[in-house]
C-alpha cells in the first residue's frame, strides 16, 4: 500500500478519532446506546484499519500479539474481579450494591462502569486477535502437509 | 434491592453461602489468569488448583443437599424469576461432583499427555480452554435459568471444538472432525435455544422453576409441545442419542488423549443431566408421560443405541474408536433408565452416569498411555503391549470388565439397577435385551484384550510402561471402578435422592430472601 498516499494519510488522521469515539461509546453507555461490546469493536476497528493499510508488521509494533492475548484475559479478570470484590464485602456475586452500601444505586453505577470496562477490553482484544489470526495465517497447506 | 435511594439493611453473606457460584467461578478465573500471567510453567498448576478448589465446593454442596433440600443463589442480588438463579439440589450436586472429581483425577494425566502431544507454545491456551470447558459443563449443571443453560452450553462446546482441533498436531484429520463437531453441536444448540424461545413465548419467563409453575395449567398448548420437541432433539445431538451421534466417534478418536478423557467422562453426562432436568423439572413428569415421548422415542432409540453401536464397536480395528462407539451404546442404557419412568429406572440412569464416567475415564487414559508409547491406537500397532505395559493393560482389563458389567465392578451396579427397573415394570424381555447387549460388550472388550495380551509384539512401538503421571490417575479411576462396585452407599444413595427429587417434579420457586441457609423443600 506504499503508493496509496491518500489512504495512508486518511488512516493516520482517522485512527485517533476512532479510538476516541470508542471511548465515548464505552463510557457513555450508561446513558445512551453503547457499552463495552460496541466500544470494543470500534476500538478494534482502529487497529484493524491501521493493520490493513500499513501492514501487519507495523500494527504488531504498536500492539504485539502477546499484548492482545493479555488484553483478552485482563478484561475477564476485571469483570470477575468486580464480582469477587462484591462477594468479599458480603454481597452476592456481581451485586454492585456492595460498592455503596448506603446508596445502592450509586453502587450500581460504579459496578456497571467497571464491568463494562472489562467487557470493552476483552472485546477489543478478541476482535484484534481474530484479525491477527486471519491476516497472519500462513499460506495454504501443501499436499505434503497431510 | 437495587435502585432504591434509602439505605437498605443488608445481611452479610458468609463465604459458604457463595459455594454455588464459586463452583463455577473458580475454574472460570483459572482460564484468564493462566493466559494473563502467560508463564507456560504456571498454566498447569493454576488449572490444577482451580480444579481442586472446585472439587471442594462440589463435595460441600453434595453433603448439603443429600437430605433432599435445595440451595438457591441469586446472582447480583436480583431475586428470581427476574434475576439469574443458581439452584443446587441432589441431582445436580451429584453431577457437579462427578465433573469436578473427573477434572481433578485427569489433571496429572493431562500434564503428561499434553507435554507429549501438543507443541509447547500452545500449552497456556490449551489449559485455558480446558478450564473453560470444565467451567461451561459445571455452569450448565448448576444453573436454574433456562437461557443460562444455553450460554454455558456454548462456553463448554466452543472450547471443546478448539480442544478437539488440537489433535491436529498428531493427525490432521482432527481439523475436519472438529469442524463436524462444530456444525452438529451448533445445530443442537440452535434447536435448544429455539425450544427455550418457545417456552419464553408461552410463559414469559426463563427461570426453570417459574416456567414449570406456568406450564402446569396449559396442558395442550402446541407451543409448549413444540418447545419440548426442539429441546429434546437439540440436547439429543449433544448427548449423542444413537441416530444423532455422528459427530462423536470422530471427535473422540482424533482429539488429544486428555481431551477425549474429559469429554467422554463429563460432556455427554452434563447433556444427559439437562435432558433429565427439562423432562422432569421443567416439563412436569405428567406432561412428559402424556406425550408418550418416553415410550415411543426414548426407549426405541435407546435400544437401537445399545445394539447397533455395540455391534459397530465389535467390528472396529481402532481401540479409541471402538471405545467411542461403546460410549454411544452406554448412553443407550442411560436413556433406557429415563424411558422406564420409575424410581429404579432413574436411579439406574444417575448411577450409570457416574459409573460409566469413571469406567470410560480409566479406559481412555489407558488409550492415552498406549498412544504415548506406540503412537497409534490401531489394533495392529498395539499388539502385545500387555507384556510391556502391564499396569496400563491391567487398567484396560478392569475398565473392560466394568463396561461389560461383571459383578464386583461399578458397571454391574448400574446394570443391576436397570434390570431391576425392568422387572418392576414386568418387562422381563427388556431385562433379556439388556443382558444380550452386554454380551456384545463381552465381544468387543475381548477383542482388545486378545490384541493386548495374546498378539505377537508389534514393531515400531516403544515397549515401556507408561510414566507415573499417567499410570497414577489411570489406577485411581480403575480402583474407583472396583470400589464403587462393592461400596454403593455413596453412589446409589445420591442417585436415589436425585431420582426422587426429579420424579417429584417442580420444587417450586425459592423463598425470596435466599441465601444458602434459606433453601428448602
Amino acid at each position: 500500500m506504499r503508493h496509496h498516499l491518500i489512504l495512508r494519510v486518511i488512516t493516520k488522521i482517522l485512527v485517533g478519532p476512532i479510538i476516541l469515539y470508542g471511548l465515548y461509546v464505552q463510557f457513555h453507555g450508561d446513558f445512551s446506546p453503547g457499552g463495552g461490546f460496541q466500544a470494543g469493536v470500534i476500538i478494534a476497528v482502529a487497529f484493524t484499519l491501521y493493520g490493513i493499510v500499513f501492514g501487519l508488521r507495523a500494527v504488531y509494533a504498536v500492539l504485539p500479539p502477546w499484548v492482545v492475548h493479555r488484553l483478552m484475559a485482563l478484561g475477564l479478570l476485571i469483570y470477575a474481579g468486580v464480582g469477587i470484590l462484591n462477594m468479599l464485602s458480603g454481597y452476592e456475586f456481581l451485586n454492585y450494591g456492595a460498592f455503596a452500601p448506603n446508596h445502592p444505586s450509586h453502587g450500581q453505577h460504579l459496578g456497571i462502569l467497571w464491568v463494562e470496562t472489562g467487557v470493552g477490553i476483552t472485546v477489543t482484544g478478541v476482535m484484534i486477535a481474530v484479525f491477527y489470526a486471519f491476516a497472519g495465517r500462513p499460506p495454504r497447506m501443501g499436499d505434503d502437509d497431510w | 434491592m437495587a435502585g432504591g435511594t434509602e439505605a437498605v439493611a443488608h445481611q452479610a453473606l458468609e463465604m459458604t453461602d457463595h459455594l454455588p457460584v464459586l463452583q463455577v467461578l473458580i475454574p472460570f478465573i483459572a482460564a484468564p489468569l493462566a493466559v494473563f500471567l502467560g508463564v507456560r510453567s504456571l498454566a498447569w498448576p493454576i488449572a490444577c488448583a482451580g480444579a481442586i478448589a472446585s472439587l471442594v465446593c462440589s463435595v460441600v454442596l453434595m453433603l448439603a443437599t443429600l437430605d433432599g433440600s435445595f440451595i438457591s443463589y441469586h446472582l447480583g442480588g436480583w431475586a428470581p424469576p427476574y434475576g439469574i438463579e443458581y439452584r443446587v439440589d441432589a441431582a445436580n450436586a451429584f453431577v457437579l461432583l462427578l465433573i469436578s472429581a473427573t477434572a481433578v483425577v485427569v489433571m496429572p494425566f493431562t500434564k503428561a499427555s499434553v507435554d507429549a502431544e501438543i507443541p509447547k507454545k500452545d500449552h497456556t491456551l490449551f489449559y485455558a480452554c480446558f478450564m473453560l470447558c470444565i467451567t461451561g459443563l459445571l455452569g450448565v449443571v448448576v444453573t436454574g435459568d433456562a437461557f443460562n443453560v444455553f450460554v454455558f452450553l456454548e462456553i463448554s462446546s466452543l472450547s471443546a471444538y478448539v480442544l478437539v482441533s488440537q489433535g491436529s498436531h498428531r493427525d490432521r484429520r482432527a481439523l475436519t472432525v472438529a469442524y463436524d463437531y462444530l456444525l452438529m453441536g451448533t445445530i443442537g444448540a440452535t434447536f435448544f435455544v429455539i425450544g427455550i424461545g418457545f417456552l419464553y413465548m408461552a410463559t414469559g419467563t426463563l427461570n426453570m422453576a417459574d416456567i414449570a409453575d406456568r406450564i402446569a395449567g396449559q396442558g395442550d398448548n402446541r407451543t409448549i409441545q413444540a418447545a419440548f420437541a426442539f429441546i429434546l432433539v437439540g440436547m439429543g445431538l449433544k448427548v449423542a442419542i444413537y441416530p444423532l451421534h455422528l459427530w462423536l466417534p470422530g471427535a473422540y478418536n482424533y482429539a488429544p488423549s486428555a481431551v477425549t478423557v474429559l469429554l467422554a467422562a463429563t460432556a455427554t453426562k452434563a447433556a444427559i443431566y439437562v435432558v433429565l432436568r427439562f423432562t422432569f423439572s421443567v416439563f412436569q413428569p405428567e406432561f412428559t408421560f402424556d406425550t408418550n415421548v418416553l415410550y415411543w422415542i426414548i426407549i426405541p432409540f435407546a435400544l437401537l443405541a445399545m445394539f447397533a453401536a455395540s455391534l459397530i464397536a465389535v467390528f472396529q480395528t481402532n481401540f479409541k474408536r471402538m471405545l467411542a462407539y461403546s460410549s454411544i451404546a452406554q448412553i443407550g442404557y442411560m436413556l433406557l433408565g429415563i424411558g422406564f419412568f420409575n424410581l429404579s429406572g432413574l436411579t439406574a440412569t444417575m448411577v450409570h452416569l457416574f459409573n460409566h464416567s469413571i469406567t470410560k475415564a480409566a479406559l481412555f487414559m489407558a488409550v492415552g498411555a498406549l498412544v504415548l508409547r506406540s503412537g497409534s491406537t490401531f489394533y495392529d500397532r498395539i499388539r502385545g503391549m500387555g507384556k510391556s505395559m502391564p499396569l496400563t493393560s491391567a487398567v484396560v482389563v478392569i475398565g473392560g470388565l466394568s463396561l461389560i458389567g461383571i459383578p464386583g465392578t461399578a458397571g454391574f451396579v448400574s446394570k443391576w439397577m436397570l434390570v431391576q427397573a425392568a422387572f418392576e415394570l414386568g418387562w422381563w424381555w427388556m431385562a433379556l435385551l439388556i443382558v444380550a447387549s452386554s454380551l456384545l460388550a463381552v465381544i468387543y472388550v475381548w477383542r482388545v484384550l486378545e490384541v493386548l495380551y495374546l498378539g505377537d509384539t508389534a514393531e515400531g512401538a516403544q515397549h515401556k510402561e507408561a510414566p507415573m503421571m499417567m499410570a497414577g490417575p489411570m489406577w485411581v479411576a480403575a480402583l474407583a471402578c472396583i470400589w464403587f462396585g462393592f461400596d454403593t452407599s455413596l453412589t446409589l444413595e445420591a442417585s436415589r435422592v436425585a431420582a426422587n427429587g426429579l420424579l417429584s417434579g417442580n420444587a417450586g420457586m425459592a423463598p425470596v430472601p435466599t441465601t444458602a441457609a434459606g433453601g428448602g423443600h
